[in-house]
């Protein structure tokens, strides 16, 4: 116990949030993008799966990471086409539609891998391909920062790039204004000429994307390969992530990287000997409270301004 | 043409036109099916041994049509659970957790308190449902209360509620049977236990339960002033609102409902099918219910016979996996096309307004 402690007050646990943060903070901006057009989108656990899966199996039977990680966006975009064709194109109620790719998500991806390599467990018969790690020269050198921010996976960084690349994309560029405005009112957007189910197509496959990307990393850094389920559930704490980060980047990074911080926990008092099952409750506990303080917080402001509207009117 | 049209056609179109959800619903499920055969066909050197497997895999012997039974129960039971709680217009998808929650709950009062038989079981499903009715009235409490998402929360609470339970039915409790050879508890008095109702399967008591069930909740949701309010509430709330309905009771109450019926299920379960609680995984029975619940169109009555559908298809691919190279995950794509199909708001839309049009020139003819 005191062991684990220790290592939660070290440098390498800091190291492990930014590791374990990775894959959830790609879902949460994905949902961000999808929930700002008004398009939530449920179905990120069943994308990362797919694009967990497609860059295995893509990476280990060509023998290119840049093939397994083409393959990889390429399964989650499928995945993304559905949810977008059904839901904007067939009228399919989003969330409906979303819950229906979910639970094609683990049989769908077990399915794949057992027709392809006659396995239901995992990919370990074939070689997959792992992004490099990165050792920013330089940075590396300086203690304590260096240490924390040094030497991590190429995909790690992006995510945290992408952080930028978001906010830009939804703040300063004309995409970004409309996907805003369609989202928070598709009539008025419709009426002063934007496209509303074109911007909505739009945002969804950028959503996609970006969780394809976590889903890569997930089985092309994070471990290397495919195993049954391996997302579990990160698909679905982003959900809540993006709702306590108020569909903004950057308090998305912050819930994202709360919610890594309880997985990276877990992790560690998982090695000293507290009983497993405890363990594994503790970030979706978190999850679940840190939703529950965003919507008494979110409600009290509404109440605040209620009760302000109605005095200036009186 | 012509000739069809003016003889059969002219009293089965408008009857189609107006129940134009069961041609989505056959259509959706024609495609789904299609869609497998064309896998299986791209897949198999034996495609033709294996759809007859998938097909009529459930139909070949006493037992696998036993099967088929015993999987309708617990399909039944979450499709009712799920069909209440999305009535409401809400997107609570707890029933999972309630199924292992009402599971472990009436396994460990069968282990723990010595009842005498009949009130036994009867006090074990009743209890295992209670606490299934919370799990999902805290949820929906949130919702009322602070306006928390529903559909987030219940996600995190099943993987909550099952490493709870988890741990105290295996670690926490003493009730491991450390001589089973597999994780599970002690086994359960018999008393306790559900009997089978029909020698040579495994169809057990919970059938006549399951039954009830469907009923209880038809007359709940069609016969009852609660079950219009639940209609109103979910299809309009804020009309529901303005007609003098309490929106928030009506949510708490549907919630607790479903919950309630998810851990009756989880119980008749465990009760029914075995000796000792043994599920050292979410069983999964809580998401079939969305299936199901989304077949019936979330209506009591069809709710069994879409769970049979699922449960046929279920034991027909296990068919199919054992004596063929197809595995039996393929059901999961099969039941995602439906659904997708199935919600589409405008599937088949251009259609249905062609046959709208035809009856209207039929009739002026």
């Amino acid at each position: 116990m005191n062991e684990a402690l220790g290592y939660i007050f070290s440098l390498g646990f800091v190291y492990s949030i930014l590791r374990v943060t990775t894959p959830i903070l790609f879902a949460t901006l994905g949902s961000v993008v999808a929930e700002r057009a008004g398009t939530p989108n449920i179905a990120l656990e069943a994308i990362m799966l797919f694009s967990a899966l497609g860059g295995a199996l893509g990476s280990g039977l060509t023998g290119s990471l840049w093939l397994g990680f083409l393959i990889a966006i390429a399964s989650g975009l499928l995945i993304t086409v559905m949810l977008a064709f059904f839901s904007l194109r067939l009228k399919a109620d989003i969330i409906l539609a979303g819950i229906a790719l979910n639970l094609l998500g683990v049989g769908g991806t077990v399915f794949i891998m057992y027709t392809i390599i006659h396995d239901k467990g995992n990919t370990s018969s074939i070689a997959t391909k792992t992004f490099p790690n990165l050792v920013i020269p330089g940075l590396n050198n300086v203690p304590v920062v260096g240490e924390i921010l040094s030497g991590h996976n190429v995909l790690t960084y992006v995510a945290f790039l992408m952080v930028i690349v978001v906010w830009m994309l939804l703040f300063k560029t004309r995409l970004g204004l409309r996907i805003r405005s369609v989202g928070e009112n598709s009539k008025a957007a419709e009426s002063v000429g934007i496209h509303v189910e074109r911007t909505q197509w739009i945002a969804l496959l950028i959503s996609g994307f970006i969780t394809s990307l976590g889903g890569a990393f997930m089985s092309m850094g994070y471990m290397n390969g495919f195993g049954q389920n391996m997302v579990s559930g990160r698909g679905f704490i982003a959900l809540a992530a993006a709702a306590m980060g108020q569909l903004h980047p950057v308090g998305a990074m912050f819930s994202a990287l709360l919610f890594g911080t309880a997985d990276a926990v877990s992790n560690v008092l998982a090695a000293a000997r507290i009983p497993d099952e405890l363990v594994k409750m503790i970030p979706y506990i978190v999850t679940i409270v840190g939703l529950v303080i965003y919507s008494v917080s979110m409600d009290r402001r509404k109440k605040k301004r209620v009760v302000r509207e109605t005095r200036e009117l009186s | 043409m012509n000739k069809v049209r003016g003889f059969s056609m002219h009293n089965v179109r408008p009857w189609l036109t107006r129940n134009f959800t069961i041609v989505r619903l056959t259509a959706a499920i024609l495609i789904g099916v299609l869609f497998a055969v064309v896998i299986i066909f791209l897949i198999s050197d034996d495609a033709g041994a294996a759809i007859s497997k998938l097909f009529t895999g459930a139909l070949q012997s006493k037992r696998r049509f036993g099967n088929v039974i015993e999987l309708m129960i617990p399909l039944t039971f979450a499709g009712l659970s799920v069909s209440v709680m999305f009535k409401a217009n809400q997107f609570n998808i707890g029933t999972e957790g309630t199924f292992y929650a009402g599971g472990a709950v009436a396994a460990m009062i069968a282990l723990c308190v010595p009842l005498p038989p009949f009130i036994h079981p009867l006090t074990a499903i009743l209890a295992g449902g209670f606490v299934g009715g919370l799990i999902c009235l805290l949820v929906a409490a949130l919702k009322v209360k602070w306006g928390t998402s529903e559909l987030v929360t219940s996600l995190m609470l099943n993987y909550v509620v099952y490493y709870l339970f988890k741990y105290i039915m295996f670690t926490g409790s003493g009730l491991k049977d450390p001589n089973s050879g597999y994780i599970s508890t002690y086994k359960m008095p018999e008393d306790a236990t559900l009997g089978l109702m029909f020698t040579g399967t495994r169809i057990h008591y919970g059938l006549i339960l399951m039954v009830l069930a469907v009923v209880l909740v038809s007359i709940y949701m069609h016969r009852t002033k609660w079950g219009y309010a639940l209609k109103l509430t979910g299809e309009n709330m804020t009309f529901a609102k303005y007609s003098g309905i309490s929106v928030s009771g009506v949510i708490l109450a549907s919630q607790f409902i479903g919950g309630l019926i998810g851990g009756v299920g989880g119980a008749v379960q465990v009760l029914g099918m075995y000796e000792r609680f043994q599920w050292s995984s979410l069983p999964g029975y809580g998401f079939d219910g969305i299936i199901v619940a989304i077949l019936a169109r979330k209506n009591p009555i069809f709710i069994p016979v879409a769970a049979f559908f699922l449960a046929y298809l279920r034991i027909g691919s296990d068919a199919m996996s054992s004596s063929t190279s197809v595995t039996n995950e393929i059901i999961s794509i099969i039941q995602s096309i439906i659904i997708l199909f199935v919600s589409a708001q405008v599937f088949l839309d251009s259609y249905r307004q062609r046959m709208v049009v035809r009856e209207v020139v039929d009739r002026n003819e």
